[in-house]
């Protein structure tokens, strides 16, 4: 067994990170581009958010947009900020850039209208993040327990052997590093569907499961109002021709990687902080960036995302490590896959065994080094809404 | 190796983990033979499972018959329906169908973000 620990960055709020990005932020969607554009020419070190809000949104939805974009400021994988605004915006560059500094991390802000145009901010822009990038060059791994680490547990494209091989690989590590005094979290509600009789037994006390089956019944009812059958999105098509049946099928699959012993802690919103030991249950929706969007927003450094079919999801700012458990997936994809864990299906290991090589390979990515996703620049980012733009 | 996984011994299905031939005998499940080509990754019935009964996979139901299922026929979209999320169908239809689910307290507290 390898020593529970990993190379990190210890910031000055007392979390952890995995990573040092500098964190290159639009405001607005009309501000993404010239983010896109500076954090590029300061990749990999720098990464943007671009997204497709900030403006035009009511109430929860605009909360959502702001908290989300705050969270990802104050993130211990993000070493430095810089907000790129318009100025005409509903997102307040000062909340964002408060949010970093509160992490005690450097933020400043350029502003297209005040500036004076796209190409005078982008020069100037540039000029601070080439300055911010070479601070951060500097800043030092340390040796990080992994009971600071909040794993994030996440499938996408599955099929039959997600939940034989690598849900439960997935489930035993999330259980591992909760003993280890670490924590996960699991979100993509419509995929307790089914199972949530699961979890709610792992629930402390009737009042956290109460809180896990009203998120669920709230999802059950909203996808019910449509009138249609949930089959044509859950199970996904490609879900079906895997051989996953229904929702309630996929599901007792799906719950797998939240552990078999780790107690539920907790029932949080859409991005919001994971603060407590455990295994938190985070209310995002099933598509998959959105849902991985969330949960790093709610503080987890790393991502574990398990497929049947193959997917190439990433994030800006953590790490996101791909298993299957398709040895045809394995070889076909294998530029998008971290671990093949196949061998669970025709006995070439154990269970514990996959999982003993899944949390290695955590640490070592927590250490450094770079998923299949990072190599590739897969960096995916969009933050929910559930309600129209005004 | 064998060609099937059976997750629970509450289960009335299996799953084909290589593609399996009418004729197959499955011994492992009790000496069932598989009726019909069953694609790599997809379900077998081990018994009878009646319409209207629960069809169990890793111990707990995944949905109902929506026909008669004889043991060794594959069971899929077309004769497995869910319980769950079935906005399509009259709503009393749809509550009877999730009888099976539990309940939520009345005390619950929480509030979406």
């Amino acid at each position: 067994m390898s020593p529970a620990t990993f190379a990190g960055y210890r910031r000055p709020d007392g979390r952890v990170g995995v990573r040092n990005h500098l964190l290159v932020v639009p405001t607005v969607i009309c501000s993404s581009v010239v983010a896109e554009r500076v954090a590029a020419a300061l990749a990999p070190i720098a990464t943007a958010l671009p997204h497709t809000a900030g403006c035009g949104q009511l109430g929860p939805d605009m909360h959502t947009t702001h908290e989300t974009l705050a969270a990802y400021c104050g993130h211990p994988n993000v070493g430095a900020v810089l907000v790129i605004a318009l100025g005409c915006e509903q997102v307040v560059a000062q909340h964002l850039a408060d949010a970093a500094r509160a992490a005690g991390k450097p933020a400043h802000i350029v502003a297209i209208q005040t500036e004076g145009g796209t190409v005078r901010t982008t020069a100037r822009a540039t000029e601070i993040a080439a300055r911010l990038a070479a601070e951060l060059a500097d800043t030092p791994r340390v040796e990080c327990d992994a009971a600071s680490l909040i794993l994030s547990v996440k499938c996408g494209g599955s099929d039959y052997t997600s939940g034989l091989a690598s849900n439960p690989a997935l489930g035993r590590v999330a259980d591992r590093l909760v003993e280890l005094g670490g924590s996960a979290v699991l979100g993509e509600i419509a995929e307790i569907m089914g199972a949530e009789h699961l979890l709610a037994a792992r629930a402390p006390d009737p009042a956290t499961a109460g809180r896990l089956l009203r998120v669920i019944n709230r999802v059950e009812t909203e996808a019910m109002a449509l009138g249609l059958d949930i089959r044509g999105t859950q199970p996904s098509p490609g879900n079906i021709r895997g051989g996953l049946t229904t929702i309630e099928e996929k599901s007792l699959g799906a719950t797998h990687k939240g552990g078999e012993r780790t107690p539920l802690a907790d029932v949080v919103g859409y991005s919001a902080p994971i603060v407590r030991k455990g295994l938190t249950v985070m209310d995002t929706p099933g598509l998959d960036v959105e849902s991985v969007t969330g949960m790093v927003g709610g503080g987890a450094q790393v991502v574990v995302f398990t497929t049947g079919l193959g997917t190439p999801t990433g994030n800006p700012i953590a790490p996101v490590i791909k298993i299957t458990g398709n040895a045809r997936t394995a070889a076909s994809m294998a530029d998008n896959i971290d671990l093949d864990v196949s061998g669970v299906l025709d006995h070439r290991e154990t269970l514990d065994e996959a999982a003993g090589r899944l949390f290695d390979e955590v640490l070592a990515v927590c250490a450094g080094r770079p998923t299949a996703a990072e190599r590739l620049g897969f960096r995916e980012f969009a933050i929910h809404r559930r309600n129209p733009t005004i | 190796m064998n060609p099937v996984i059976v997750i629970s011994e509450a289960d009335n299905v299996a799953t084909a983990l290589e593609a399996l031939e009418p004729g197959t005998v499955l011994g492992a499940a009790g000496s069932v033979i598989v009726r019909e080509a069953i694609p790599r990754g997809h379900k077998v019935a081990l018994r009878t499972i009646p319409a209207g009964a629960a069809v169990l996979k890793y111990g707990s139901a995944i949905g109902v018959a929506a026909r008669d299922i004889a043991a060794g026929a594959h069971v899929h979209t077309h004769n497995l329906s869910s319980a769950r999320g079935r906005g399509d169908l009259p709503r009393q239809t749809a509550a009877a169908a999730a009888d099976g689910r539990i309940a939520e307290p009345p005390d619950d507290v929480s509030r979406p973000l």
